[in-house]
């Protein structure tokens, strides 16, 4: 099959060109056809996604502006459920509460964890034996850890107020004393820490040992080391950890429901705005009180908190935080 | 388009007609049988010989319904679930302080049909059963069990402080931080005795009933709860519990009961007096047959007997398939025959077991009076057939909380108040006032 050659920019007299698809640079028809198969292969999680995520999230936004009770047809009335949002006391207060856990939960856990690794990394034949002991807790599901807890924080006969008891503390009242009741949550949020262990272990494993060579030749003690040398390089983990620690702690939910207000007993007996979180609170508007519109305002008023911060923390972490084969 | 309106208006009157657009049992059907077909439920379970005997009650009167029964406590995420997704159970059945919230939006059908067609007696259930399913002057309900508050005493703690029964009068509120004082023990710091416990919060409206108040309406939509005498109710049972150390303390040591095992409070002597449940003659009698019990009733300031009553009902919610062979299942139920039937049941397993029998609580005044006529007997130890029937005999003075179009929300609001209080973020007059406007909020919302 003989080709005629056509000098460029001209066009042999009667001959119309054949319609083509203008083939992008880079995207060769193999390349087309990897991204049609990559298409096939997501179409589950996108198909899952839409319905399962946006869809909801769509209807959520929707019902925000409405007054629903599940029961009867969806009422519209505009922002009044925003406008409600700013003048309910328990809204603020349970922000309050929720933020206030973040500030002391996500440190706490990031800087005991880095500690655990650090000490992890140090131990040699039984690491895999400790790696999995405090990883263990982190498979206990929450429910079971939030009745645990109740037990383990009992001010009498808790254990917690019992060791506390040996070395002379009078131990508080963890479950009963609003003051105590935030601290008593922070510190059942420390049985799930092992899941950050094990990433920063990762992390760290994946130091060049021949920086803390070039750094030790350089004269750098210990703690020099661990500043110029260990943090940078794990500065990743502790950035995507620090996100997704605040991101689970601002919808914190299911173990202090569990606690406080997991029965009708428990419910009544502990009804206490300070074990009250937003999600908790939220939950309650929807189900309890059967206000599905008010609670989806109140989704979307977290869902953008949560985004501000964010998108905070991203930028920050833009000016802190060393990526392989970053320059920087 | 007129063809459309048409079609739609055909299938809206052919829809209604078939409903019988009159709630429960109003259309032909099985024209006061059993019934036939699937019927399901919600929030029942078969855990003893009373469910057992009721439900094989039906099925014997009914051959041709499909029971089916899923067990497990009723949850209010399901119930929605199903609701909005056009799928609901036949027949729910739950607390009767949540018909009002669920009644006033719609989600229950009245049973005004079902209980004419079925010519059930609404007189037959307790007046403060009653009271709870019904909203507005329509029944929404049929009453289940029946538990009403007495006092329960350990005269062995009592005899120990150099005191008897007849010494605790729970009308004289000056004279209770004595009487606490003399029966609370301290041992080490701990508290390791309780000395009077006032159940609160959640008996706080039975303190207040006896102080001559209700904390709701009896219409379900005005609450008292900054009422002065509500106050005062919260002040002395708050005052009961500094007696003892404080919340803290206090909440902490009862915490630790195991009020359904052979080492409960009482078997411990860990509590003199306190009120409670009746269902826990029935544990006691089980677990601890020879403990010294004295059950008294629990009194309003001049003495009278008082009581709170609460149990559970069968609803029949909105969309249901099966309205009818529901409205069989639940007067079948709770009819007086089943109710002994289910009675005698017990009463042999208790026989059988070397267990005295106490008798069934039911929300239905005949069945209770059949049950005591017919199969209860003393067993033999006075301290329990005395125990029943001062539980009888409180079952006539007893008060529900309404059914309210906001039923959770105000529950919330005062036991909120109550917690803040015992916490001690708050004082009585202050949490309380803030509860009243938080209450009326959500029930001037939901009445709208």
């Amino acid at each position: 099959m003989g080709t005629a050659t056509v000098p460029a920019g001209r066009r042999p007299a009667g001959v119309v060109p054949a319609r083509r698809r203008p083939v992008r640079p880079g995207r060769s028809p193999s390349a087309r056809r990897e991204a049609r198969w990559a298409y096939l292969f997501l179409a589950p999680w996108l198909v899952g996604f839409l319905a399962f995520q946006a869809g909801p999230m769509i209807a959520s936004a929707w019902l925000s502006l409405t007054e629903y009770d599940v029961i009867n047809e969806p009422r519209f009335t505009g922002l009044d459920n925003y406008r409600q949002l700013t003048s309910d006391p328990q809204v603020a207060r349970s922000l309050g509460n929720t933020v206030l856990y973040t500030l002391l939960h996500v440190p706490l856990v990031m800087v005991l964890s880095l500690g655990l690794a650090l000490l992890l990394h140090r131990v040699g034949r039984f690491q895999g034996f400790f790696r999995t002991v405090f990883y263990l807790p982190v498979m206990t599901p929450a429910v079971a850890v939030g009745i645990l807890f109740l037990l383990l924080l009992n001010t009498q006969d808790g254990l917690v107020n019992r060791g506390l008891a040996l070395v002379g503390v009078d131990g508080p009242s963890w479950t009963t004393d609003p003051d105590w009741i935030l601290p008593g949550i922070v510190l059942m949020s420390l049985w799930s820490l092992g899941s950050t262990v094990i990433i920063y272990l990762a992390a760290l494993q994946n130091v060049p040992r021949d920086l803390y060579e070039a750094a030790s030749i350089d004269g750098a003690g210990r703690w020099a080391r661990f500043r110029t040398v260990t943090l940078p390089m794990i500065s990743g983990a502790l950035f995507f950890t620090l996100v997704v620690n605040t991101i689970a702690s601002l919808q914190m939910f299911t173990e202090v429901y569990t606690m406080y207000f997991g029965n009708r007993e428990t419910q009544n007996r502990f009804n206490s705005d300070a074990a009250t979180f937003y999600v908790i609170h939220l939950f309650q508007e929807a189900f309890q009180f059967l206000h599905m519109g008010f609670a989806s305002a109140m989704a979307w008023l977290l869902f953008v908190i949560i985004l501000l911060i964010t998108l905070v923390q991203m930028k920050l972490g833009n000016r802190f935080v060393y990526y392989e084969g970053d320059d920087r | 388009m007129s063809r459309l309106r048409c079609a739609t208006a055909f299938v809206g009157v052919l829809t209604l007609a078939l409903a019988g657009c009159g709630g429960v049992g109003g259309g032909t059907g099985s024209g006061g049988t059993g019934g036939t077909g699937a019927l399901t439920t919600m929030g029942f379970g078969l855990p003893d010989e009373i469910a057992t005997t009721r439900v094989d009650t039906f099925r014997r009167a009914s051959p041709d319904v499909e029971l089916k029964i899923t067990e497990g406590a009723f949850d209010e995420q399901q119930f929605l679930s199903a609701v909005a997704a056009g799928n609901p159970p036949d027949l729910v059945y739950l607390d009767r302080k949540l018909i009002g919230t669920y009644a006033r939006r719609g989600s229950l059908q009245p049973l005004t049909d079902c209980v004419q067609r079925r010519k059930v007696d609404l007189d037959q259930y307790r007046p403060a059963a009653r009271q709870q399913v019904t909203l507005d002057g329509t029944v929404y309900g049929i009453p289940e069990f029946y538990s009403v508050r007495v006092v329960y005493l350990n005269e062995a703690v009592l005899r120990e402080s150099g005191l008897t029964a007849a010494d605790v009068n729970l009308a004289d509120w000056a004279a209770l931080p004595a009487l606490n004082a003399k029966l609370t023990r301290v041992t080490g710091g701990k508290l390791t005795r309780i000395g009077v416990d006032p159940k609160i919060p959640e008996f706080l409206p039975m303190w207040a009933k006896a102080n001559g108040v209700e904390l709701l309406s009896v219409d379900g939509r005005t609450p008292h709860l900054d009422d002065p005498k509500v106050v005062e109710a919260l002040t002395t049972g708050l005052g009961l519990i500094r007696g003892q150390g404080g919340w803290g303390r206090f909440s902490a040591f009862r915490d630790t009961f195991d009020f359904f095992g052979a080492a409960s409070p009482l078997a411990r002597n860990q509590i003199a007096v306190w009120p409670m449940e009746d269902w826990f003659l029935n544990v006691a009698a089980k677990n601890t047959p020879k403990a010294e019990l004295v059950v008294k009733p629990f009194v309003d300031r001049q003495g009278q007997p008082l009581t709170m009553a609460s149990g559970s009902a069968w609803v029949i919610p909105k969309g249901a398939r099966n309205p009818d062979a529901a409205c069989a299942f639940a007067t079948t139920m709770t009819a007086v025959d089943t109710w002994v039937a289910a009675a005698r049941a017990r009463a042999e397993a208790r026989r059988a077991a070397g267990l005295p029998f106490t008798g069934v609580y039911t929300g239905n005044v005949r069945a209770d009076e059949r049950i005591f006529a017919e199969l209860w007997r003393p067993t033999g130890n006075p301290r329990f057939d005395e125990a029943v029937q001062t539980i009888r005999s409180v079952q006539a003075a007893a008060f529900s909380m309404p059914a309210s179009p906001a039923g959770a929300e105000f529950d919330k609001a005062w036991y909120g108040a109550a917690n803040r209080v015992l916490a001690g973020q708050s004082q009585p007059a202050e949490a309380l006032a803030r509860a009243q406007q938080e209450a009326t909020a959500a029930l001037d919302r939901a009445s709208r």
